[in-house]
């Protein structure tokens, strides 16, 4: 695989992957990502939706497309950057992040369920 | 591989080297370089995330979230950011012309609705601190100030790196160098504009939710 | 006893005179000591003229192989402060029974324990085997260096600033008394007034900034800089470890960054994160400092685990047994490092689901690890194996690594974690797979690499001197501490009043001057090996019958590694270069492409180090002045796009027409 990267390299250095979309790409982006922006806030401040629950999950929902969205006109993510290292790297962190979010949630809620629920309760009213 | 033939004279052995110098373009891992320290960066996020995930409802009869946050300002930032992040683009775009002065023009764009992001936050902070709501008042404040504050250290110096690019690109042009710089640059706004997204959607909306 | 509560003047800060510690006469000894050895050595060095050569040819240099040789030379330095403290807390220990307080007394004592195991992690095993990959992987991988030649430069003196505020903390002020990982409330500023966290904190960020450039230096070389012809799964299995230690460096020091950061604002701006009051949670420390802290030690033993590997193969003179399986183990670990962390924890109480969740996973870790153990052995089965002093290290590794490990799994059952927890158990586990492992494998590496290095062999003699006084000293240093601990003794205990275990304890600290038997031996080896260099010299490049890509070339390597890049068809690449009767090429030799030396990283980290020191002592004007002057000196060193140069084709001619004289007069 590498040596063909090399060989590669050695013809046309000047113009390689240089990571720039179009403006097409630029555009639809951003269209894409004011309207992922405008729901969410119009969502939370009119309060279309009764249930917060169900409004959470919305929010969360688009935040995540949102996040995508960035990643793929923005940030030009795709599988084939950098011979899809960058990728790798990419979904690896988000493994990681995940990790360390759900797992401290879940370490620390389970800590307050049985070692200090009742003072934290108190403390929150 | 032509340049291999070297060895060629030893009839069944195949090529062990290179007799030609394999052309590594200078910073050629340097985009890649850059991408994991945006990981790297990211975990850091993710850490301040999961602080504000854990802490961010012990309001120790302090302020909340509701007596706090105004969802209009915070809009109106978001939309600077945003604007940003395109007219960065536009200034990606003019790079791959070749146009330094359109190129120039579009990142001080960039630099001033950095900086008006800059500005309605740290207004953000005063108010929220002539309220008393200081970082030292709950560990909700203290985590909320960390991650957004972080945020805003971040665009803070990307703001300064932009300055120093838009002076190294108007003395040396759009050199390889540079533009380099200019794809790295552009990574790191355009990721400061994702954790962005995560800061608005968890702090904000879900913190007015809560 | 705390320097802490001192008025602060405005020029510098808490620092005044009180904070030199005059009354405690074993740091003034010390001092002294240190002193006289420091001013020896510089005068030597102005004498010699060798400022001028060690500031060109050395602190600004970016050649991968002389940063790796500073970062074992830091490495080496910081063993014996480290070590030093062992003996310290051995002594004290064996001592203090029956009504005597030792020698040592409580604020003394704790700082010791404290910087052993700082120093030991941060500033022992981390420069090792980031020197060893720094010096070792781009060779292997047939590159002329690595992706980010002055970033490397600047990771090796930040990690050296970091360890240079840790040795300041000695003679100014204090250091931490908190424990290796300085858990809040005690590390909080109530708990701790004093400026010893303070020197942890910024010792640790400082050197951090170091560690995790590097890794992202080191993930990048190994990604772009391979070979033509080796694709993944014809690295060598070190290059392979590598990659995953770095890709767990990448992806834990900046949690440990932003842990602390979190910390300091606790101490410094008197924020709520890990205090007890208005809704701060120590435990939250506790869970996040694990995150990082687990996958640390898979940073420490998987660059080991490929030490390992290479020597096995090398000195049975057999491919490796079960390459793909070795390179899936590792990966595996790598992921699932990241799956145990609560298991330093157990006795929290985050209840029998989290804790059962955790206990499996680290049991099944001890999988992967167990498939590597077999792959090492049935590489040596039926192999021609040569017993060398690496390969001597391997086989202490294999018996000592197995037993610390099954004493991990014992410590993996959350009920007999609940009973060993925090016992000194727990404390003879930890040394025996860091010991036995991460220390083992980096013997065993800088033997093995050293003729490469330096173009002679260690004296074998003294090196197995060195290797038995080790051995048989870890066994009597740390088996009793197991006893002791499944006897109920707790960890970082001062004074005993049980003296029926004194016993152990005396024979703990037989073990550790056995141990320190062992470091003598290692440093005359070296010692008597650089006079005698011209005995045990190494022409061929190949001492030892290699079979990776760094024995290609000469002992040591010109500085662009290379003449030629090679071509890599085999897994064992020189190995089956070697077979396949390869003729080393003796002409057509072009101009390099290197980058060129700067003296930029010296003077960043340097002012990081004034940086941490003003914060530390809380002397804002210079934080401002250091702080603005970091910025401005990066930004400066922007302006340089001068960084590379070539070596001309004449220069690469006369290096090599050298090198072929000497194979020549060797009869190669």
């Amino acid at each position: 695989m590498s040596a063909e990267t090399h060989a590669d390299h050695g013809h046309h250095h000047e113009v390689h992957e240089e990571p720039h979309g179009t403006l097409r790409d630029y555009v639809i982006g951003f269209v894409l990502s004011v309207i992922l922006t405008a729901i969410p806030f119009w969502l939370v401040m009119a309060g279309p939706i009764e249930s917060k629950t169900v409004t959470a999950v919305i929010v969360l929902a688009l935040a995540a497309v949102q996040m995508v969205v960035h990643m793929i006109y923005f940030l030009h993510m795709n599988g084939r950057s950098e011979g899809g290292w960058n990728m790798t790297a990419l979904v690896f962190t988000v493994i990681i992040v995940v990790i360390v979010l759900v797992g401290s949630l879940w370490v620390m809620t389970h800590l307050d369920a049985n070692m200090m629920a009742t003072h934290e309760e108190m403390i929150r009213r | 591989m032509a340049n291999q033939a070297i060895t060629a004279d030893m009839g069944h052995a195949p090529a062990f080297h290179l007799a030609e110098e394999p052309h590594h373009p200078e910073g050629h891992s340097t985009p890649l370089g850059f991408w994991l320290y945006l990981m790297s960066d990211c975990l850091i996020f993710a850490i301040l995330f999961a602080v504000y995930a854990v802490l961010g409802g012990n309001f120790a009869a302090g302020p909340s979230p509701k007596d706090l946050f105004d969802l209009n300002l915070v809009a109106v930032n978001t939309a600077m950011l945003l604007l940003s992040s395109i007219t960065f683009g536009f200034a990606m775009l003019s790079m791959a012309r070749q146009r330094k002065g359109a190129t120039l023009a579009w990142l001080a764009v960039t630099g001033l609705f950095g900086l008006a992001f800059l500005g309605i936050e740290l207004y953000e902070f005063h108010h929220m601190i002539h309220l008393g709501a200081t970082p030292q008042r709950s560990a909700f404040l203290s985590a909320f100030f960390t991650l957004v504050g972080t945020h805003g250290l971040h665009v803070t110096f990307g703001t300064l790196w932009l300055v120093t690019l838009m002076v190294q690109i108007g003395r040396f042009g759009l050199i390889p160098a540079n533009r380099r710089r200019m794809t790295c640059l552009s990574m790191f706004w355009h990721f400061l504009d994702v954790i962005w997204i995560g800061v608005f959607t968890i702090v904000y909306l879900m913190g007015m939710l809560r | 006893m705390s320097v802490a509560s001192t008025s602060q003047s405005i020029l510098f800060g808490k620092l005044s005179l009180s904070a030199l510690p005059l009354n405690e006469a074993i740091v003034v000894w010390t001092f002294v000591v240190v002193a006289i050895g420091a001013v020896a050595v510089l005068a030597a060095l102005t004498y010699f003229r060798l400022w001028g050569y060690l500031w060109r040819e050395w602190f600004t240099s970016v050649d991968h192989k002389k940063i790796g040789i500073m970062y074992m030379v830091l490495g080496i330095i910081m063993l014996l402060r480290g070590f030093a403290d062992a003996v310290m807390m051995r002594l004290q220990q064996a001592w203090a029974f029956n009504g005597s307080e030792g020698y040592l007394n409580a604020h003394h004592y704790d700082q010791i324990f404290t910087a052993h195991g700082v120093i030991m992690i941060f500033f022992v095993a981390m420069p090792l085997v980031t020197g060893l990959m720094n010096y070792v992987v781009p060779l292997q991988i047939g590159a002329r260096d690595v992706s980010f030649p002055f970033l490397n430069n600047f990771s090796f003196w930040m990690t050296t600033a970091g360890a240079v505020l840790v040795m300041m903390s000695l003679f100014i002020g204090e250091f931490a008394q908190t424990g290796w990982l300085a858990y809040p409330p005690l590390s909080g500023i109530d708990g701790s007034p004093g400026v010893g966290v303070d020197y942890y904190i910024w010792a640790l960020q400082i050197a951090g900034v170091g560690t995790t450039l590097s890794g992202i230096n080191l993930i990048c070389t190994i990604i772009k800089m391979r070979a033509p012809g080796m694709d993944m799964m014809k690295m060598p299995v070190f290059t392979w470890t590598s990659l995953c230690t770095n890709v767990l460096i990448v992806a834990t020091f900046p949690v440990l960054t932003a842990v602390l950061v979190l910390l300091s604002l606790d101490r410094y701006v008197g924020t709520n994160f890990f205090t007890s009051d208005l809704g701060g949670n120590p435990m939250m420390y506790v869970n996040l400092i694990w995150i990082w802290g687990h996958p640390e030690v898979y940073i420490l033993v998987l660059p080991a685990f490929g030490i390992f590997s290479e020597v096995t193969s090398t000195f049975t003179g057999k491919r490796l047994f079960g390459y793909t399986s070795m390179v899936y183990a590792t990966v595996v670990i790598t992921i699932l490092s990241y799956l145990v962390w609560l298991h330093h924890f157990f006795t929290m109480g985050s209840g029998a689901s989290v804790n059962s969740f955790f206990g499996i996973t680290t049991m099944i870790i001890s999988i992967p690890t167990g498939a590597k153990m077999f792959n090492w052995l049935f590489t040596m089965y039926r192999g021609r194996i040569r017993f060398e002093a690496p390969m001597m290290w391997t086989i202490a590794f294999m018996l000592t690594f197995v037993i610390g490990g099954m004493t991990g799994v014992l410590l993996a059952v959350p009920p007999a974690d609940f009973v060993l927890h925090n016992s000194l158990f727990l404390v003879a586990h930890f040394h025996n797979v860091i010991i036995g492992g991460v220390l083992y494998g980096l013997f065993a590496g800088m033997i093995y690499w050293w003729p490469k290095a330096f173009g002679f062999r260690l004296h074998p003699l003294l090196g197995k001197f060195s290797f038995w006084f080790w051995v048989i000293g870890f066994w009597f240093a740390f088996m009793p501490l197991y006893v002791l601990g499944l006897m109920g003794v707790t960890r970082r205990l001062r004074v005993f009043d049980d003296p029926s275990q004194q016993i152990w304890f005396m024979i703990a600290g037989f073990g550790a001057f056995l141990i320190f038997l062992g470091i003598v031996c290692f440093l005359l080896q070296i010692a008597y090996s650089i006079w005698k260099r011209d005995e045990l010299r190494d022409e061929t490049g190949d001492p030892w019958d290699g079979r990776t890509l760094e024995w290609a070339t000469s002992s040591p390597p010109p500085a662009y590694n290379f003449a030629f890049t090679p071509v890599v068809h085999d897994n064992d690449a020189w190995s089956d270069m070697k077979k396949r009767g390869y003729q080393r090429p003796l002409t057509g030799y072009r101009p390099i492409h290197m980058p060129r030396n700067t003296g930029a990283g010296v003077i960043l980290a340097g002012i990081s180090l004034v940086l941490g020191f003003a914060l530390i002592w809380h002397i804002w004007w210079l934080v401002a002045v250091s702080f603005v002057g970091l910025i401005a000196t990066a930004i400066a060193h922007t302006f340089n796009y001068n960084r590379d140069y070539y070596i001309p084709a004449e220069e690469v001619t006369r290096t090599e027409e050298e090198r072929t004289r000497a194979l020549a007069a060797v009869g190669v």
